[in-house]
């Protein structure tokens, strides 16, 4: 957890500067008679983050915040493990969206989740993998007229305009 | 007078049957999304909220704040029979609910949280009833150096009170403040912070992708992380009589839940505390003035009633700043105050001279929603116990699947899902090294109010900043707001004077 706190306030005030640079490309200067310039709000804005992840750092030096006293793994093997099982697991959903669109990714990830992580079986596993998209179109398609990405799959998806639709 | 008109007039609004069947089932989702551990208001709110763009505004409003008033009495349910908070508001109610159920008396303290919530949410809602148009009148007066005052106040409060790490909370402000300046800038429309070039920054980053990514996302990753292992269910026997008998002792704790519903709805109105101090400050004061306060801890009502109490009375209450200042008073009212301007409503004090009906409509729902809840609450405690049996498993993606549609479905643009992704799982991460979130959340949504309103100031002072200082109203806000933004400072200063000593 201490090495955790450190690198993250390192990366963090990385980041801070990243967002400094990135505002100066706007006058971040006081303009006469106007007031700060464009760039002036996130720039110093990102100054303070800048000062506060120093401040964290010399806390950390200090020893004196919980995280920089514990001994504790950031990240326990159980952590981990789910950590990449579930947080991959929604990565692949997001990725699987420009392939097979929305619904096509929700029902394999759900069948992932449910059936594999979950260990339910198929028979809890197919109607939630199949109802929740379906619903999921009644409601956006159809509904509110949110037109979903459909990936690959539009196609398929044809028939069911000209009937809903 | 005036107000009695005025509510009649909203309750019109909310006898409309889709309202009505708005209320009803926003309780109920409320309830559901309370009781089931992991999940509260912030979540439910965050999530849904691009589930609401089906019907219009006031409607959607009322929906939520069903939800969030739910979800305050369904939080009880889950502290009670599985000894875990079903939301953080719901913590308090832990300490003395819990006991109850394991000497078997889990339908006491379950009728109880019930009762003392219903009495927190009614006594607050006619102390908002009476504030609100008060403090709105107060407020038309207030320019852009008041308002801009007034959210300097909101973000001191966190660093000030919230009692979280000092750098690490101005950091969650200033993250978030920065993200809500990406986009275009509004006052000479020039680009900026377009990261990478990447053309999806171009519109801003909506601040239902932060939040989805927070409380969707991380709160998730955060859930699956801590609840290993099995919990133990207690019994709970309800029977009519039972459930009179307990409502009738549930009036004779009149202290805990009078000091509840009034601490509770003037800490709510606080920005950066809300319901879960509000009901831990609540529960601690009751049982300091208590004839025996040994009791608590071990299953005393009073200590469920207290806390119970107070959360609604602060659901209630942090909707006061947000109705007629335009400044959320918890992360769930930051959620809505960012819906109202998605839906083209100005938050503030304007509202109730130009969106009567909206205003009063929200009100009047406000009654509606806690009869409701207070209703179902007791009438299906044997369903919302079903229902908590539902596995983890199948949960979790459920919600996923719902942040991911949710994260969509605002601009229609799978770059805000990506960016949603990346923030959830930062904060997840930033979660676990103590961060806080809520600030971040809050910033996103009042940053794109407080830069035009000190630019606009500035812009009137011509680049003169005593501008905050020397106004009447908000001359002393900014003065507050520094005090509080100091108080860490001088807390340090004071413990190193009378350390030696």
């Amino acid at each position: 957890m201490r090495r955790a706190e450190l690198v993250a306030a390192v990366l963090m005030a990385a980041f801070s500067g990243y967002l400094m640079w990135k505002s100066a490309e706007l006058p971040f200067g006081w303009v006469p008679d106007e007031g700060p310039g464009g760039g002036a709000f996130p720039f110093w804005l990102s100054a303070i983050m800048l000062v506060c992840c120093v401040w964290i750092m010399v806390n950390w030096y200090l020893r004196k915040t919980p995280p920089s006293q514990s001994e504790e793994p950031f990240m326990d093997d159980y952590a981990r493990r789910m950590f990449f099982l579930v947080g991959g697991g929604v990565f692949g959903m997001i990725g699987l969206v420009h392939i097979v669109g929305m619904y096509g990714a929700i029902a394999l990830f759900l069948l992932y989740y449910v059936r594999f992580l979950g260990r339910h079986s198929w028979r809890t596993t197919i109607p939630i993998a199949v109802g929740a998209p379906v619903a999921a179109f009644f409601f956006f398609d159809v509904a509110l007229r949110i037109v979903l990405p459909k990936g690959y799959l539009e196609p398929l998806f044809i028939p069911l305009y000209r009937i809903f639709l | 007078m005036e107000i009695l008109s005025h509510l009649a007039g909203g309750f019109l609004v909310v006898f409309d049957p889709l309202n009505l069947g708005l209320v009803i089932l926003g309780v109920t989702v409320g309830l559901f999304i309370g009781a089931m551990p992991g999940l509260g208001s912030v979540n439910g709110v965050a999530i849904l909220l691009p589930m609401t763009f089906l019907v219009p505004p006031t409607s959607a409003m009322i929906f939520l704040a069903a939800i969030y008033y739910g979800a305050m009495y369904g939080g009880a349910i889950s502290s009670i029979m599985l000894g875990i908070p079903g939301a953080s508001t719901a913590v308090a109610t832990t300490f003395d609910g819990r006991p109850l159920a394991l000497k078997g008396q889990a339908d006491k303290a379950l009728i109880v949280a019930a009762g003392a919530s219903f009495i927190g949410g009614t006594i607050s809602i006619a102390l908002f009833t009476g504030f609100a148009p008060l403090l709105a009148h107060v407020a038309l007066d207030f320019g852009d150096p008041e308002i801009f005052a007034l959210m300097l106040l909101a973000f001191a409060t966190f660093v000030g009170l919230s009692g979280d790490d000092v750098p690490k909370t101005i950091f969650s402000i200033c993250i978030g403040l920065v993200f809500s300046a990406v986009g275009l800038d509004i006052m000479s429309g020039e680009p900026r912070l377009i990261f990478m070039d990447i053309s999806g920054f171009m519109h801003g980053i909506n601040f239902l992708v932060l939040a989805i990514g927070v409380y969707g996302i991380g709160e998730m990753l955060w859930t699956i992380e801590i609840s290993r292992g099995e919990t133990q269910m207690s019994k709970a026997t309800i029977t009519l009589p039972g459930i009179l008998a307990h409502l009738l002792g549930t009036l004779k704790l009149w202290k805990s839940w009078t000091i509840g519903s009034l601490l509770g709805f003037f800490v709510g109105i606080l920005p950066a505390a809300g319901a879960t101090p509000g009901s831990l400050m609540a529960y601690g004061i009751t049982k300091m003035t208590a004839k025996d306060p040994r009791a608590f801890g071990k299953g005393e009502a009073a200590g469920v009633a207290a806390p119970e109490s107070a959360n609604n009375a602060a659901s209630t209450g942090s909707m006061l700043p947000m109705l007629t200042l335009g400044i959320p008073g918890s992360p769930t009212t930051a959620i809505l105050l960012g819906g109202m301007v998605i839906w083209g409503l100005i938050p503030g004090p304007m509202l109730f001279v130009e969106q009567t009906e909206f205003v009063w409509g929200l009100i009047a729902s406000l009654y509606a929603a806690n009869l409701f809840a207070f209703l179902i609450n007791i009438g299906f405690v044997p369903a919302f116990l079903w229902m908590l049996k539902m596995p983890f498993t199948i949960l979790a993606p459920t919600i996923f699947v719902l942040s991911l549609i949710g994260g969509y479905a605002p601009d229609e643009n799978m770059h805000d899902v990506w960016l949603m992704l990346i923030f959830g799982v930062g904060a997840y991460l930033l979660r676990k090294l103590d961060y806080p979130m809520a600030p971040a959340v809050l910033a996103i949504v009042l940053g794109p109010i407080a830069e035009p309103k000190m630019r606009q100031s500035l812009l009137i002072s011509g680049g003169d900043i005593t501008i905050f200082f020397t106004r009447p109203i908000a001359g002393p806000i900014t003065v507050i707001a520094i005090a509080l933004l100091l108080l860490p400072l001088i807390q340090l200063i004071w413990r190193t004077i009378r350390k030696p000593a």
